[in-house]
């Protein structure tokens, strides 16, 4: 079992509520993802308008946990007032903390970062900060009072899978006792079987699912690669190498020439 | 009074947040409350009273990733 925080989780996939083309299909989704956790957010809502009110309705009645997030805080204080906001409105400790330094890479700044984790583990949250793979400031995190992190793979949304192997590996074996969740960038399930496969407890993925021209059908394929890139680390790939090894016995090989 | 309410600037009559919201249509809604860049939960806002030209934010659930 995945456990974050105490909470004991049978799914290593956690999804994004984001960017589906219906409230219908998301729903669909995260059945088809089974789907624990799933991220939310916080927007301006008119008081004429409805669609706040609908989409935590309809998160509620499908029984998963939320992981609301600071998504678009650019400052340290941004973010923790933000995430004041969501733990009353959502009525839980965790928060998938983003300080956002960059507007092209959506890359963490990670600096921030590690100020509002400090503020907001003092204040009982659990925090999931969304970082880089970064060991030193992995460490200042975990100092912080951090027991998960989300290092991520490649840019919010980009799909390119994971663009440090050595960075991500490196970060795995430095930490083994930490939650780590790749988040961010996987772009097909073959990523997440990958992520899965150096040893990372989880993966969350929201645009390859939204934006697939099936995301119901896709969310069901990225269950399958978590759970076979999980067995796969359980099961202890063999080391890649740089020559051929005949799989086929040569003794006993008849000698034709 | 006039207050900037999600960025837009509203004339108002009621001096506390609480009532504020309810003038502007938001009653009995699942929101969250920030004012001037601080938090308000909700058992406060009976008692916060607004300033001309303070900055309200209201924000519901919303999608997220």
């Amino acid at each position: 079992m995945l456990e974050l925080y105490g909470t004991a989780l049978a799914s290593r996939l956690l999804l994004g509520t984001a960017r589906y083309p219906s409230p219908a299909v998301l729903s669909d989704a995260i059945r088809a993802a089974r789907a624990e956790v799933v991220t939310v957010s916080l927007r301006r809502e008119g008081a004429g308008e409805r669609a706040g009110q609908g989409f935590w309705s309809l998160i509620r009645a499908l029984g998963v946990r939320v992981l609301p997030n600071t998504a678009g805080c650019h400052s340290v204080k941004e973010a923790v007032t933000t995430a004041h906001m969501a733990r009353e409105i959502f009525a839980t400790p965790w928060v998938k903390l983003e300080v956002i330094g960059e507007d092209d890479t959506l890359q963490p700044d990670v600096f921030g970062l590690s100020e509002a984790a400090r503020i907001l583990c003092a204040e009982g949250f659990e925090v999931f900060p969304y970082t880089t793979e970064d060991l030193v400031v992995a460490e200042r995190l975990i100092a912080a009072g951090c027991r998960v992190l989300m290092p991520w793979g490649s840019p919010i949304g980009s799909g390119r899978g994971l663009s440090n192997l050595f960075g991500l590996s490196a970060l795995r074996a430095h930490f083994p006792e930490v939650a780590l969740i790749v988040d961010a960038g996987l772009g097909v399930p073959s990523h997440a079987a990958q992520a899965m496969e150096l040893g990372f407890d989880a993966v969350l993925v929201n645009t390859a699912v939204a934006q697939a021209t099936d995301p119901v059908a896709m969310a069901g394929a990225f269950a399958q690669a978590v759970e076979a890139g999980r067995a796969a680390r359980l099961a202890g790939p063999i080391e890649p190498r740089d020559f051929a090894a005949p799989s086929t016995p040569v003794v006993g090989q008849a000698f034709l020439r | 009074m006039r207050i900037l309410v999600n960025g837009v600037w509203r004339e108002t009559a009621g001096r506390e947040l609480a009532a504020t919201l309810e003038e502007l249509g938001y009653g009995g809604r699942i929101v969250s409350t920030a004012l001037n860049g601080e938090f308000v939960a909700t058992e406060a806002r009976a008692r916060t009273v607004l300033a001309d030209g303070d900055r309200v934010e209201v924000l519901a659930p919303m999608q997220g990733g």
